[in-house]
């Protein structure tokens, strides 16, 4: 990629005008109309004006040549979001029989200093659609190489997600999750594409197959930094549909215990409430490590545990205490 | 607190509108179309949308239609359904909407494909930002009955999360701009009784950060222009008050350009009109005084939306 971005710049240093080359002598540009009265009268730069002038003349023309194509190219540099130069250009691949390999790399050079842009996601797609298996790797190479650099890039995720799902490629995807989360244990894009993994691998047995292991794993990463949305939220998710064993499986009430004894935890005090109210009794260890937290305030004295977590969490968490007040007046009654 | 300093945003809106020579109106260009809504829908919101001229923006838009029916970003651009609403949109704004062939319209945005899902155009690319866009675009010209509500609906919930929140395509991250594309969808089909309030809404309000602006997902940093993704979202599924909307309203004032007039992503950063009108819209629904209040699902002003639905 590192030539290919050079190349470009090669390109730009000795760019030599449109109407100053003889292969566009016979094409007469076709410069922006804005209608009758331009809401917004716009002055390009003068090169960028002249390639859409020209731009405009072949497409207008419908004209499917290798020098319309080199000409899109031009454009998209320029700007790399104008959708009608990219579907143009899918028309001008598809009817010239081009080489689509060759448009991966394409897609990989302007990718680099656009790569929040849709349309190249959605080229990229489009190309390695037709490409089939044979473009799996380097699908799988590319969402890499952009996700090195912005580990929760959305587009590359979605992309990447597709690759699995349609070419296939998952045997080193949990790997590389655990890699991804080794870096940044705090990356909800790496968590979610582990929940995606262990449920729709055809590899791996399904949710049920890896839960044990996966509690294992997730129990380990909340204990290393317990202030991790992710991980509390990724370990609901190994119960999916399966509240009753999530509720009773004393590795949950352990790990709040745990983080709980050691320092007030907001993720291990709504777990905590969730598992309550969903059936689980807390033992004594737990009701101390409550108590413990209970902070010193006259005018409320509650009269459940559960009542309790929730005013910790009111005071604890003030910007939410709306929430928790919400929460707390959902509880049942005690007799 | 300082206040909205509405005359300076309505003056930088309409010298956006005509400006000429920088590199952003360049970038702009290809997606005129919704810089327009968005500029637009701030200045209604502000009660200014008497400052443009009416005849100048309305044959603009209608220059940018195509015979297929679809309207283009700008000018001689092709046609796909992101400014199809926003056209759609803007027409409504200035109440021309018997200027639309609502039937041919409906021809480009209900490209729906087996599993319910919408394409954006005939590449057939998928996400549920689109089966938003073609739902809401349908309701406006009240033609729901060209698609399959049902399968549409079942879509968009098989895109659900464990978190309760929404992705792109089933399997995708939940991110609040694609939980505004799936709760708006579900709440203009009067579908919102299949979204797990309780869970979504918490999952949301957790994306308000200590300075009061709310992020898109985990871990990421706080944007005005979630502002109205996160609480349309939570407005449309009745959980607004989890939040703190004060202090949301102090991190939305914090991020304008007092001088010049102006809305950043966050504080300090430069203005675009795209975050004006993300902050300016997240203002009104927080009710904030003198601003015209907006529908969260059809992301158009309230007095708008009764127009077309009730003075038909
Ligand atoms: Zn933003």
């Amino acid at each position: 990629m590192a030539s290919g971005s050079s190349e470009v710049v090669e390109q730009e240093q000795e760019r030599v005008m449109l109407r100053d080359r003889p292969e566009w002598s016979d094409v007469t540009p076709v410069p922006q109309d804005d209608g009758p009265c331009p809401v917004v009268p716009i002055k390009y730069s003068e090169e960028f004006a002249e390639v859409m002038d020209y731009f405009r003349a072949v497409f207008l023309a419908d004209e499917r040549s290798p020098r319309a194509l080199s000409l899109t190219a031009e454009a998209i540099h320029f700007n790399a979001g104008n959708y009608t130069v990219w579907h143009f250009r899918r028309l001008l691949l598809e009817s010239l029989k081009i080489d689509l390999h060759d448009e991966l790399e394409f897609v990989q050079r302007i990718a680099a200093d656009n790569s929040k842009n849709y349309q190249i996601w959605h080229h990229r797609r489009w190309v390695a659609e037709k490409l089939g298996p044979d473009a799996r790797n380097a699908e799988l190479q590319f969402t890499k190489k952009v996700l090195s650099v912005d580990a929760k890039h959305y587009h590359a995720w979605s992309h990447r997600q597709w690759v699995l799902q349609a070419l296939g490629g998952w045997e080193d995807e949990l790997d590389y999750c655990s890699e991804l989360l080794e870096q940044d244990i705090f990356n909800n894009s790496a968590w979610n594409q582990r929940h995606f993994v262990i449920t729709k691998s055809p590899l791996l047995g399904g949710l049920e197959a890896m839960r044990e292991s996966e509690v294992l794993y997730t129990i380990k990463a909340i204990n290393a930094y317990p202030e991790n949305e992710s991980s509390w939220r990724y370990l609901r998710g190994l119960y999916k549909d399966e509240t009753t064993s999530w509720a009773n499986d004393p590795q949950v009430s352990s790990i709040c215990l745990k983080i709980l004894s050691a320092k007030s935890n907001y993720f291990a005090l709504s777990t905590l409430l969730d598992l309550i109210c969903h059936g689980y009794q807390p033992n004594q260890d737990i009701r101390d490590a409550i108590e413990a937290l209970k902070i010193p305030d006259l005018d409320t004295q509650d009269l459940d545990i559960a009542r309790t977590i929730c005013s910790i969490l009111e005071k604890v968490d003030p910007i939410r205490v709306n929430y928790w007040t919400w929460r707390k007046s959902r509880l049942p009654h005690v007799a | 607190m300082g206040e909205l300093a509405t005359d300076k945003h309505v003056k930088y809106i309409l010298s956006v509108e005509k400006r000429k020579d920088d590199f952003e109106s360049v970038v702009m260009e290809h997606l005129r179309m919704n810089g327009a809504y968005w500029g637009l829908t701030a200045l209604d919101l502000m009660g200014k949308l008497d400052a443009v001229d009416v005849d100048e923006v309305v044959s603009w838009v209608m220059s940018c239609q195509h015979d297929s029916g679809g309207f283009g970003g700008n000018v001689g651009h092709d046609p796909h359904i992101l400014y199809t609403l926003s056209a759609v949109q803007v027409l409504a704004l200035f109440d021309k909407m018997d200027l639309i062939d609502s039937d041919k319209v409906t021809n480009i945005v209900g490209l729906q494909n087996e599993d319910g899902s919408f394409s954006g155009d005939m590449w057939g690319e998928v996400d549920t930002r689109f089966s938003y866009i073609a739902i809401c675009c349908l309701s406006i010209l009240h033609r729901l009955d060209r698609i399959s509500v049902e399968k549409a609906v079942k879509y968009i919930i098989s895109c659900k999360n464990m978190d309760g929140g929404f992705g792109c395509t089933p399997g995708g991250e939940s991110h609040s701009g694609q939980i505004f594309c799936c709760v708006g969808a579900l709440a203009l089909t009067g579908s919102l009784d299949l979204v797990d309030k309780d869970l979504l809404g918490w999952w949301l309000c957790e994306r308000q950060v200590k300075s009061g602006g709310l992020n898109g997902r985990p871990e990421k940093l706080p944007d005005v222009c979630y502002s109205w993704w996160v609480l349309s979202s939570l407005i449309m599924i009745d959980r607004v008050h989890w939040i703190s909307k004060e202090k949301l309203t102090k991190f939305i004032l914090d991020c304008q350009d007092k001088e010049k007039g102006g809305i950043s992503d966050r504080p300090d950063d430069a203005v675009d009109v795209f975050h004006t009108y993300f902050g300016v819209a997240g203002l009104s629904l927080l009710e904030y005084p003198g601003l015209k209040p907006i529908d969260p699902a059809y992301a158009l002003p309230v007095d708008v939306v009764n127009r077309i639905f009730f003075k038909k």
